[in-house]
């Protein structure tokens, strides 16, 4: 009968595909609006991955993330390297600064200071140049989605900056996740970008701590906090307050929420108006089949397999459309990096589930509710 | 004409009666009757639009519940059933000509008449292949292969019967199985259904207004008002 069921289904061609679609087009609306959510998300942590050798962030007790920081005096420096378990400290500063590009036009860039003798700050990969062109006069390196963005149609290497009226020299692009406002970051050493940022006393916006091998960092992060008062954060905890501070403040998680509401709504409305008329083109048939002697079991399970169908199919025509779509804008520098985490189609799997329950419950109560006498009127 | 004593009859019918609320009313649909129908009869069941041959046919076949009384079909007592025994009795041994036809769309018309055998269980292929067969007998086997609407009414019609008969029921019930058809196409399914629907074990009733077809019935049942007013070879006089 489950033969029957389908063919019932597939037969209706105009409504069969419009089933497909509406689900399709569910499943499309959610997987990819929580896609692009979710990695925009994980660009509030893009500050903290890109410096992937640091195990602890040490920072004023005020500052949230890698963007929301309030600067300390350069003794902190001294005082984290006092501390036991800390095999190495550097200093690192993040501040915002306007540039001047050759053609004139004025943007707003942040500047990323890192240790001169070890670099470490600098984002693990370079697209071009070495970390090393950080040694020559007046050179900054900058990311690469910023690049593209300020030097659409030429090489940004050599290219003269105007930053807060010093020079700069581009000298490497770095390999970096965008943060997320996809701003222009330059990378250069911090005794540099002490000149570059404008000076209040203290600027040292961040010590970078590597741990020693006999202690966790959430031990070392303790260690910190107590000896030094000041606040301390492991990698994957700060990670997390850049993306939850994103989450606290914007109407992002609002905004994504609006729209994959509005994908169940839609499934939910094509789906269960398409179906039900459906089964109500039908209902005659199932009478019949009910009066021939079809129980209300397998009567039961034939919509289940045409509802089970539909949903199967249309679910992964949306999941392939999300994957082309991610895979299609994956040359996009906005998009860099965009991946679908495994939860993301999960979810929408449930949406869909849902979806197909809801109507499908719907449906066979009309189908329950006909009795087989109704067959000879 | 009742069953003769010591044979069983097909289909007995005691003291039913059948009541429909519409809003605020109940309005006794069927009273009291009492009917046994004997095997190897065709028998008709007449009256004018509304007088509850429809619903008298249902309750026989084991559709529709009767407000009082109960029905036997062979022996069985049906109405005392679970629904899931009841559909599963209705599968064995009730074949259904609605006048309508009701077969899927989209299937073909060797699987529509097949539908029976493969709602039992029975393999697809095995199952078209009996109901080839079984169309075989009826003339439109060469039809096998196509799909309801691109059918003629009288062979949607052969179809149907095919799907009534095809798991060889003992009793088989139409509702207006000639109401839709030419008076020769009439006369030829009621051959039919006497030719493959009856045998000595078998039954057949059938609910029609047709009087080209008056003079086939072995036994015509006259209702009127939801009473059996007549009960005979042929028709009353007076109609
Ligand atoms: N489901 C129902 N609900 C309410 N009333 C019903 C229902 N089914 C039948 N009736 C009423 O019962 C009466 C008998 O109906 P039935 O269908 O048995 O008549 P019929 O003899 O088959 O008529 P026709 O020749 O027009 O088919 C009618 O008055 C009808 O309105
Ligand atoms: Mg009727």
């Amino acid at each position: 009968m489950n033969w029957i069921a389908i063919r019932m289904l597939t037969g209706d061609a105009q409504k069969f595909y419009g089933l497909l679609f509406g689900i399709a087009f569910s499943t499309l609306l959610i997987t990819q609006q929580l896609t692009i959510f979710v990695n925009l998300l994980e660009r509030g942590s893009s500050g903290v991955y890109n410096v992937s050798s640091a195990d602890v962030w040490v920072m004023d007790p005020v500052s949230r993330t890698t963007e929301v920081a309030y600067p300390m005096p350069s003794t902190a420096l001294d005082k984290v390297r006092g501390v036991a378990g800390v095999a190495w400290a550097v200093p690192h500063i993040r501040a915002s600064a306007s540039v001047r590009t050759g053609s004139g036009e004025l943007e707003g860039v942040s500047v990323v200071g890192v240790d001169d003798a070890t670099l470490i700050g600098l984002p693990k990969g370079m697209v071009e140049g070495a970390p090393q062109v950080l040694s020559e006069p007046d050179s900054v390196i900058i990311d690469d989605v910023g690049a593209t963005r300020m030097f659409p149609d030429e090489s940004p290497i050599g290219q003269r900056l105007e930053l807060n009226d010093q020079r700069a020299v581009i000298r490497g692009i770095a390999d970096a996740i965008p943060s997320f406002t996809s701003q222009v970051t330059l990378y250069t050493k911090y005794s540099r970008a002490l000149n570059y940022v404008p000076g209040t006393r203290n600027r040292l916006s961040f010590v970078l701590v590597g741990k020693a091998q006999d202690v966790s960092p959430e031990e070392l992060v303790e260690r910190i906090e107590s000896q030094t008062g000041l606040r301390a954060r492991t990698r994957d905890e700060f990670a997390r307050d850049g993306v939850d501070f994103i989450i606290e403040n914007t109407g992002i998680p609002l905004n994504f929420g609006i729209t994959v509401a509005l994908g169940f709504i839609v499934g939910v409305a094509i789906v269960g108006l398409t179906f039900s008329l459906f089964i109500r083109d039908n209902i005659k048939q199932f009478g019949a089949l009910k009066a021939i002697g079809v129980t209300n079991g397998t009567i039961r399970r034939m919509v289940a397999v045409q509802a089970g169908m539909v949903g199967f199919i249309g679910y992964g025509l949306g999941v392939v459309g999300t994957v082309l779509f991610i895979l299609g804008f994956s040359g996009n520098p906005t998009f860099k990096g965009f991946y679908i985490p495994w939860q993301v189609p999960l979810v929408s799997l449930v949406a869909i589930v849902v979806i197909i329950a809801l109507t499908g419950w719907l449906a066979l109560r009309s189908v329950m509710k006909t009795e087989p006498a109704a067959v000879f009127r | 004409m009742s069953a003769a004593p010591g044979q069983q009859a097909a289909i007995s019918v005691r003291d039913v009666s059948r009541d429909f609320t519409a809003g605020q009313q109940t309005i006794r649909v069927l009273h009291s009757i009492d009917l046994d129908v004997a095997p190897g009869e065709l028998t008709y069941l007449v009256g004018e639009s509304g007088s509850g041959k429809t619903t008298l046919i249902s309750i026989m076949c084991g559709i529709l519940w009767p407000t009082e009384g109960s029905v036997e079909v062979f022996g069985t007592p049906i109405y005392g059933l679970s629904d899931d025994d009841l559909v599963r009795f209705r599968l064995e041994n009730i074949g259904f000509i609605f006048q309508q036809y009701n077969l899927i769309p989209a299937i073909n018309a060797a699987s529509n008449a097949a539908v029976p055998l493969i709602a039992r269980g029975m393999d697809r292929q095995e199952a078209r292949e009996r109901a080839v067969a079984m169309m075989e007998k009826l003339n439109i086997a060469n039809q096998a292969d196509k799909l309801p609407n691109q059918l003629s009414g009288g062979q949607q019609q052969r179809v149907a019967i095919a799907r009534a008969l095809v798991h060889e029921p003992r009793l088989v019930v139409c509702d207006e199985p000639t109401a839709a058809l030419d008076a020769t196409s009439g006369r030829r399914v009621m051959d039919l259904l006497r030719d493959v629907a009856l045998a000595e074990d078998r039954a057949c009733i059938i609910v029609t207004h047709d009087n080209r077809i008056f003079d086939l019935a072995d036994r015509i049942l006259v209702l009127e008002d939801g009473r059996i007013t007549h009960d005979g070879q042929s028709m009353p006089e007076d109609h």
